[in-house]
């Protein structure tokens, strides 16, 4: 499989219905460093002028930039653009992954034993976290795609597949704050519920798991031209997979992420990988605008009518990670 | 030998007895005290009990009680006798906790840092990952000179050998050492003369320590002066006695989140003088609700910004963010390989046997024993009373192995103890002795040279024949004496005294949230006098049927519409309202949604007419869903009064307590209606009284003072404008029920005794500067209170738009509103009522201006140098 080139623009717009005197947020928009990801450009737009505080990893080891306004406003507009080249990467067969009930042995903790440093980062995915939850009944319901013995792929597999198949995709279903639980009675929700469904999933039968925010390359519908701003973020799920690294899932379209998926970040719940978030001063009522567009850079001139800016050539091989 | 005291005492044989050997006779170390109160007859010693219940009452200590429906807060329980404990056993306690303190610093430094002993296997992820307590924003931040924890307290407890145990581990913020402390000041007042005859050690020490400590460590630029905050959740918290308590004792602001700021990378405080550095956090909220951006979203107790400003290490915060992580009980089994590790030491003193379930035979251990256990979460944010294991039926306990089996890391098993037990005088008239579980909380501060333990404790009672001691659960405490060998005692001082410097910088840091709360205060308290005056009104008409009853109503109606004390039933035009009724102001922290704009009404229905349903005035009076009305003010005024309780008199105080139990609830009577009304005025008559005769008259007793003069002049302003808006005929009908609404009636008929005419009303309410209730007193007053707010705070004089508006109103002639009627009267008419709705409108602006320049402190530049 080749590499794929992508230009992503993610902007968000805020219109205050009063003006806001303070305004301080935490951006994590810019695509963190993986084997299969090179970063080609980035760029972080804010208006009105802010000042940056900081620019980081955070404790997961994702970009973070923080700024602050303290002029009045009545308006934010934030624009991320960034250029990535993104690589196949080796996902492990089937039948070569361990055990999934050895993979949560050796998770479980040992006294006095030292945990290999890739274990006890794992552990860190392992547990309850704001918005995954450790359940007996999402225990029983997960146990059902990992029969005793059963390779971990086969079985993570099986649970993106039922999620993917029992849960309808529904915007109007869930909002942010809809609880995991919730969705799992319901039976509904976005990209983002269904992944915190198979994190808990996961985490309830004592495997790591950790979730992953990013974009999905889209296809206008036949016959139509790409549009501007019509996509948007994306989140799936990353399982532990001793000895060979994590593995992707995708549990909204049941497919094991390659080279259309662009990865921001990753933690453990949408809470540790919001890409805008913040506290402001005044404002009262707000309304919110977001625009994603995710464009293959053979599509780029055509959509922007502008030409191709100069990027470095594709480099770097792929590598599992 | 107090036989007659001691004798009825009955020991617990199976519990190690803090007072009495197994034999029965007293130990040693209580004999000094024993026989101080031998002496004392029977009498003098229930005095004292009923003397150390008055002093609490007096000092206002008291603990709140979240399970209680009305949040009251509850007098705090001292029991008359102390807990004592020998020189010696103060020394092997204080080395342990010490030691203890030192161990779990070093635990959490490596927690937020390299996790070694994660990787080392000395510690199970899942007892620091697995705790919502453990918050990954705040890794990697490096604490100064290492301490990450600068108060610790561990919970104590003797078993039936006599030998103690460490029972869990407080290191969020501890709570207690305030209560300590205050218990001694009580007993010492108490027990005088024991004092001077028992070698007790003094508080005062470990107070020193944690100022100094938290002085030394704070971040200062320049020999800048440190300025060490203490961070409160706020009055509703259980332990707000004690943090303000600590607050005045330690010398220390008491904030809230609200009164910080970060701006750019540091923190300030928002004081009455502008924004003043803050250097050092002492905090007692809880960590995760410290920072909405970083940690819980939802937090409206916290500072946005704070983590930033801490890891940009330009302020301290003690305890670091994240220390509850440690509260686990899970933590303690491994605790002695850690110290073993770190420092090569055994634990003086061990933890009750625990056993992590996450680990296969420690569980098969818990349910094979489990009559022997109390079972406990491992995650602390999960808040599940503990269980005692021989407390459960057959079922009960299946359900819970079951539980245990299915995730077994969620759960701690420990030993059961017997606590030790101590005598307790009954709460019964006799005032016997019981004999009652006991627990010491002590506590250790961090200094250059290590941990310093507190010469004393909060020692917890439990109620009844219990082993769980929790002052949650309704238990009591005692002062707790360690003593002293050699020297002799000393009377107890347990402040240093104050200098001149002390009494003249008192008033320096006057949290702006502080002169927020006065403000509106003020706002509120005239506003509900405004009302209550005008629906007092309105209810005494309701009841007459008389024709001129029914015209004044529907004047008052439209008045109370135009002013959205009444919500308009169909506003006849949606046109966007000229001012909304109360100015767009509201306090800054949104205590209160501003009302819904009401469009300016001069129209007056008929009230008797069958067709309009008769304004709902009960409900204005009753209802707190009516945002304009009595009760929905009643409330806000109770709300701001109750963060500004400390400034205020008991008395004061009481008077604002009372206020929305003189509300008449859903759905009264005439009668009650009225009762209400007549019981709100008064008690508002009262408040103002007290706003003039009972309030130190600092900096921010002003702001009190500017609130209530602006919103008399908006009320009165806005009342008058719109009787003036009426038909003649109408606004003469009006004047009588006007001079009642303007608190002068009683004055208009000493000076006139005859009927209103308009004239007199209009000189008596709008220009006479000598009526307090008059419009001009307030355009007179509200000039020299804002001169000698800025004298006094710096910056421009405010209000400018009142001197005119003054000066025109002093212009106008009188004469104008002599003729009965006729163009020149309607003029005059017009004129004035433009006038007084920019008088209403200038108050509103005026208090948008203070709002914003005192209170929140927004587009205001931060300091420089900062």
């Amino acid at each position: 499989m080749r590499s794929a080139r992508y230009h992503v623009v993610h902007e968000t717009r805020y219109e205050y219905h009063q003006p806001v005197g303070l305004s301080r947020q935490v951006v994590r928009l810019a695509p963190r460093r993986i084997p299969w990801q090179v970063d080609l450009a980035h760029s972080l737009q804010i208006k009105p002028e802010a000042e940056i505080l900081a620019v980081r990893d955070d404790a997961f080891g994702n970009p973070v930039t923080t700024f602050a306004i303290e002029a009045d406003h009545a308006s934010l507009t934030v624009r991320a653009e960034s250029w990535i080249d993104v690589f196949p990467r080796a996902v492990p067969d089937d039948a070569a992954t361990p055990p999934w009930e050895k993979v949560r042995a050796r998770l479980a903790y040992h006294g006095g034993v030292r945990p290999l440093p890739a274990d006890l980062d794992a552990a860190r995915f392992l547990f309850e976290s704001t918005r995954v939850r450790n359940k007996r009944e999402l225990a029983t319901w997960t146990l059902a795609c990992f029969p005793p013995g059963a390779p971990l792929l086969v079985g993570v597999r099986a649970l993106m597949n039922r999620i993917h198949r029992e849960l309808t995709f529904d915007p109007k279903a869930t909002d942010v704050s809809t609880p995991v639980m919730e969705v799992f009675t319901r039976r509904r929700g976005v990209c983002q519920d269904f992944a915190h469904l198979m994190l808990s999933c996961l985490r309830s039968i004592g495997l790591a798991a950790r979730y992953v925010s990013g974009y999905l390359l889209t296809r206008p519908p036949p016959g139509r031209p790409r549009l501007i701003g019509a996509d948007a973020s994306h989140a799936w799920v990353s399982v532990y997979c001793p000895d060979q690294g994590w593995i992707d899932a995708d549990p909204t379209n049941a497919i094991l992420p390659g080279i259309e998926h662009v990865t921001l970040g990753w933690g453990r719940d949408y809470d540790d990988v919001i890409p805008l978030r913040g506290v402001l001063l005044g404002g009262g009522d707000h309304q919110i605008a977001i625009e994603v567009t995710v464009t293959p850079a053979a599509d780029y001139e055509a959509l922007f009518k502008r030409p191709l800016p100069e990027l470095p050539p594709v480099v770097g091989a792929a590598k599992g990670g | 030998m107090p036989e007659s005291l001691l004798s009825p005492y009955p020991r617990v044989a199976s519990r190690y007895d803090e007072m009495l050997d197994a034999r029965g006779a007293p130990r040693a170390h209580w004999k000094p005290f024993l026989g101080q109160i031998a002496a004392l007859p029977a009498d003098t010693i229930r005095e004292r009990a009923r003397f150390v219940r008055e002093s609490i009452e007096a000092d206002g200590v008291t603990y709140n009680v979240y399970a209680d429906p009305k949040g009251a807060s509850r007098p705090w329980e001292l029991d008359l006798l102390p807990l004592i404990l020998p020189a010696d056993e103060w020394r092997a306690i204080s080395a342990a906790v010490a030691q203890r303190a030192r161990l779990l610093n070093a635990l959490l430094n490596d927690l937020y840092g390299k996790q070694e002993l994660l990787a080392m296997g000395l510690i199970p992820p899942a007892v620091v990952f697995g705790q919502r307590g453990f918050l990954w924003p705040a890794h990697g931040v490096v604490a100064p000179e290492n301490v990450s924890l600068h108060i610790y307290a561990a919970d104590l407890a003797r078993s039936p050998d006599g030998r103690w145990w460490v029972l869990a581990d407080r290191t969020r913020g501890p709570s207690g050492a305030g209560y300590a402390l205050q218990n001694r000041m009580t007993l010492s007042r108490a027990f005088p003369d024991a004092f001077r005859e028992v070698p007790v050690q003094q508080l005062a020490s470990f107070f020193a320590a944690l100022q100094d400590s938290l002085y030394r460590l704070s971040p200062t630029r320049h020999g800048e002066a440190p300025l060490v905050v203490l961070l409160t959740p706020g009055p509703y918290n259980e332990t707000y006695f004690e943090h303000s308590f600590l607050a005045r004792y330690l010398g220390f602001p008491l904030v809230e989140g609200q009164d910080l700021l970060v701006r750019g990378d540091a923190v300030y405080l928002k004081t009455l003088r502008g924004l003043r550095r803050v250097h050092a956090i002492l905090r007692r909220l809880d960590d995760d609700y410290c920072d909405p951006v970083e940690l819980r979203a939802d937090s409206a107790l916290g500072i946005p910004g704070l983590l930033h400003a801490v890891r940009a290490g330009n302020v301290l915060l003690a305890n670091a963010l994240g220390s509850g992580v440690l509260e686990t009980g899970a933590l303690a089994g491994f605790l002695p390989a850690v110290s073993e590790r770190l420092f090569g030491e055994k634990l003086l003193m061990p933890s009750i046997a625990t056993w992590w379930c996450g680990e296969a035979p420690a569980l098969e251990y818990a349910i094979k024993h489990l009559d022997e256990l109390v079972i406990k979460p491992t995650y602390t944010s999960i808040r599940r009373e503990p269980v005692f294991g021989h407390t459960l039926d057959a079922a009960a306990r299946a359900r819970l192995i079951d539980r245990m089996r299915a995730q077994p890391h969620a759960y701690v098993a420990q030993e059961w103890v017997r606590l030790s037990h101590a005598p307790t005088f009954g709460r019964g008239r006799d005032g016997r002795l019981l004999s009652r579980a006991v627990s010491l909380r002590v506590f250790a501060v961090a200094t250059p040279g290590g941990y310093t333990v507190m010469p004393g404790a909060l020692t917890r009672v439990a109620p009844e024949d219990g082993d769980v001691v929790s002052m949650q659960w309704g238990g009591s405490s005692k002062d707790t004496w360690m003593l002293t060998e050699g020297e002799g005692a000393q009377v107890v001082r347990s402040r240093p005294r104050l200098g001149v410097t002390d009494v003249e910088q008192s008033g320096v840091q006057i949290a702006s949230r502080v002169g927020e709360n006065l403000f509106w205060m003020g706002r509120y308290a005239e506003r509900c006098e405004g009302i209550a005056r005008l629906l007092r009104a309105a209810l005494v008409r309701l009841a007459d049927a008389g024709p001129e009853a029914a015209a004044a109503l529907g004047s008052i109606a439209a008045v109370c519409e135009g002013l959205g004390v009444l919500e308009v039933p169909d506003a006849p035009d949606e046109e966007a309202p000229i001012s909304a009724p109360w100015g767009a102001g509201a306090p800054s922290k949104s205590l209160v949604p501003p009302p819904p704009a009401t469009p300016k009404s001069l129209e007056i229905k008929p009230i008797h007419d069958d067709v309009a349903a008769p304004p709902d005035f009960l409900a204005a009076v009753a209802d707190p869903a009516a945002m304009g009305g009595l009760a929905a003010n009643v409330l806000r005024l109770h709300a701001c009064a109750s963060h500004v309780r400390e400034r205020m008199s008991t008395d004061n105080w009481h008077v604002f307590n009372r206020l929305p139990q003189r509300l008449p609830g859903p759905q009264p009577t005439m009668g009650r209606a009225l009762e209400s009304l007549d019981e709100i005025m008064l008690a508002c008559v009262s408040l103002a009284g007290f706003a003039m005769d009972d309030m130190t008259r600092d900096e921010s007793w002003r702001f009190l003072l500017l609130g209530r003069r602006l919103e008399r002049l908006a009320h009165l302003a806005g009342v008058v404008s719109r009787v003036l808006g009426f038909a003649p005929a109408a606004r003469v009908e009006a004047l009588e029920w006007l001079l009642e609404a303007a608190n002068s009636i009683v004055t208009f008929r000493a000076r006139y005794r005859r009927a209103p005419e308009l004239l007199p009303v209009l000189h008596l309410v709008v220009f006479d500067e000598t009526n307090p209730h008059a419009v001009a007193f307030q355009l007179r007053d509200l000039p020299r209170l804002l001169e000698r707010t800025a004298a006094e705070l710096g910056g421009a004089v405010m209000g400018a738009a009142l001197g005119p508006l003054a000066a025109t109103l002093h212009r106008t002639a009188l004469a104008g509103f002599e003729p009965e009627g006729g163009p020149e009267l309607e003029r005059a008419c017009v004129d004035l009522a433009a006038l007084l709705d920019r008088a209403r409108d200038a108050a509103f602006g005026l208090s948008d201006e203070l709002q914003r320049r005192f209170f929140t402190h927004a587009g205001t530049p931060a300091p420089l140098g900062a």
